[in-house]
């Protein structure tokens, strides 16, 4: 039934993919000391958001995964968002 | 599927094997997602007494440890592709590194600790508990959060030295090697949650 085309991802690729990452860390360290107010805990969980996606598609594999993985995280990352919003309906207009 | 292997026929499913990891790696992330959504409903509640609170943090312990992490992340996953080109000597030592860098988070960690309880910053403490509410609450969230993800690396730790033995006795190789991607999987969701660990709890004074 499997006979898959074993994806191999090379040493340099993911050592790139650490270099962007490691990017991204500086950059939202560095946005805490120049203070944009409320904008600040908008743009950490931003770049957090875009780090994550980073390591779910290339150093999980997602990307060369069937894409019945990718659904199904999707799939707990909306059942997380739609927590959250109904948590937050309930705490504003209890 | 069954394939011939020394000898026997042996029937494995590396497809269902990957699943069930990642249905386990649902389960922590909601875990982990529960204490999330606490702290975002105090934080929202209380956003100047976390960021009082938050300001105690060393930045740059943690900035150190998110790299350490983004690093031992890199290594694993190399690990996985060494193992796939079978060079199970790299295979080993990318594992061997990872540990390493695993055992530096845990000593930062430990300092960091050390110089909070110095400060009579920890659960329970006369200090914590006799603060404003949100930050009491802060330090609670930061201890245990912090904990139990430090808890999440020992785990890791023994989870990836016994993959490690099993590469070194070339039991996982070339042609079965889905308990290394399991438990990289493992190590990149210890990283995963830790990139959000970091900004809310080091990055918001």
């Amino acid at each position: 039934m499997e006979q898959e085309e074993k994806h191999i991802t090379s040493y340099s690729f993911l050592a790139k993919i650490l270099v962007v990452l490691l990017a991204l860390t500086a950059v939202s360290v560095a946005v805490t000391w120049i203070n944009v107010g409320p904008l600040t805990i908008a743009l950490a969980l931003f770049i957090a958001t875009v780090k994550s996606l980073g390591v779910l598609i290339w150093f999980m594999h997602l990307k060369y995964e069937k894409p019945m993985f990718t659904v199904m995280v999707a799939g707990v990352f909306v059942l997380y968002a739609v927590i959250i919003v109904i948590t937050f309906f309930d705490y504003w207009f209890r | 599927m069954s394939q011939e292997h020394s000898g026997h026929t042996e029937h494995r499913d590396d497809i269902g094997s990957k699943m069930g990891m990642w249905i386990f790696i649902f389960t922590e992330l909601l875990l982990f997602g529960g204490l999330f959504l606490v702290y975002a409903v105090y934080r929202n509640q209380y956003s100047e007494d976390f960021h009082i609170a938050a300001s105690q943090l060393n930045t740059f312990l943690g900035t150190l440890n998110t790299i350490i992490l983004l690093v031992s992340s890199m290594t694993v996953a190399m690990s996985v592709t060494a193992i796939q080109k079978n060079d199970h000597k790299l295979s080993f030592r990318l594992l061997l590194i990872t540990l390493l860098l695993a055992l530096a988070f845990l000593v930062n960690k430990y300092f960091e600790y050390s110089a909070k309880i110095h400060h009579d910053i920890y659960p329970g403490s006369d200090l914590v508990t006799n603060l404003k509410h949100g930050q009491t609450l802060f330090f609670g969230l930061y201890f245990f959060m912090t904990a139990l993800h430090g808890f999440h690396i020992i785990v890791g730790m023994i989870l990836l030295s016994v993959i490690a033995y099993k590469v070194k006795k070339g039991k996982i190789n070339s042609e079965d090697h889905v308990l290394l991607e399991n438990g990289g999987l493992y190590w990149h969701l210890v990283d995963l949650i830790w990139i959000f660990l970091f900004p809310l709890l080091y990055l918001i004074s």
